[in-house]
């Protein structure tokens, strides 16, 4: 099959990650939407990987799993300790950075 | 056959993407999160990327939203207490421009034209090993200083005193 048919499939889920990110509110639901964001990537990496036979898209798809997986204890960690001190997983109430 | 499943798969991919993004409880959000991990594993072996596949479902769906399960259910915010999600035009505009952005890359997914490679099995356990280790080694050394960064601000973060 040709990979842009998986091409189109990778920017519908990254496109469904960013409506994720921009739209809600709940800070837990726009880490799991990066994560989505983060497996559209990956999707077109296999992609043109296997269809270049080249095993570089499998080994970059690997890198971008271990960031995600830094990003997503490192972004937890951060949310327990927001929610420890103001109660809230709401984005829109922690503007203290805010002028 | 392959144009089946990938139909199928990708649809489910993307269906759990839309529930993620649109249930009000987290905890919905994962398990839907689950589902479009899965789906995507099973992309992958449709493209013979094998060791990605079983990476996807054993870190991604295995650690990575376990991980999240465990801090919905830590926190556990109160149903009442869950912020209130209202549409207004800037969450509208939000949607038009990720609705745009779908639609380039559609555009630009139709043009994708290169010519294919070598029938080679590209995502072996096999292969990607010996690419992992020959060409990438340094960058996959320097992975595990940053899943060690990872570990250490995690702990220095979440704790309440050092």
């Amino acid at each position: 099959m040709e990979p842009s048919a998986y091409l189109l499939l990778s920017g519908i889920l990254f496109g469904i990650g960013v409506v994720g990110v921009v739209v809600r509110k709940n800070a837990l639901i726009i880490l799991m939407s990066v994560e989505i964001m983060l497996n559209g990537v990956n999707v077109a990496f296999i992609a043109v990987g296997s269809h270049l036979g080249d095993a570089t898209g499998s080994v970059f798809a690997f890198m971008v799993m271990t960031v995600a997986a830094a990003e997503a204890a490192v972004g937890l960690a951060i949310l327990i300790a927001i929610f420890r001190l103001k109660e809230t997983v709401d984005i829109t109430e922690l503007s203290v950075l805010k002028w | 056959m392959e144009p089946v499943l990938f139909i199928l798969f990708g649809a489910i991919a993307v269906g759990g993407a839309i529930m993620v993004v649109t249930r009000k409880h987290p905890m919905a959000s994962a398990l839907y999160l689950i589902l479009t991990l899965f789906a995507v594993a099973a992309l992958f072996v449709l493209r013979q990327a094998h060791f990605l596949a079983a990476i996807q479902v054993i870190v991604y769906a295995g650690a990575i939203v376990v991980l999240f399960i465990f801090v919905i259910m830590l926190i556990n915010v109160p149903e009442n207490k869950l912020p209130v999600e209202r549409v207004t035009g800037m969450r509208l505009l939000g949607v038009i421009a990720a609705g745009l952005f779908i639609l380039e890359t559609a555009l630009l997914a139709r043009r994708f034209a290169m010519p294919a490679g070598p029938a080679a099995d590209s995502g072996s356990v096999q292969a990607v090993g010996r690419a992992l280790f020959t060409d990438y080694l340094l960058a996959f050394e320097i992975t595990s200083v940053l899943l060690l960064a990872a570990v250490i601000g995690a702990i220095t973060l979440a704790k309440k005193k050092i």
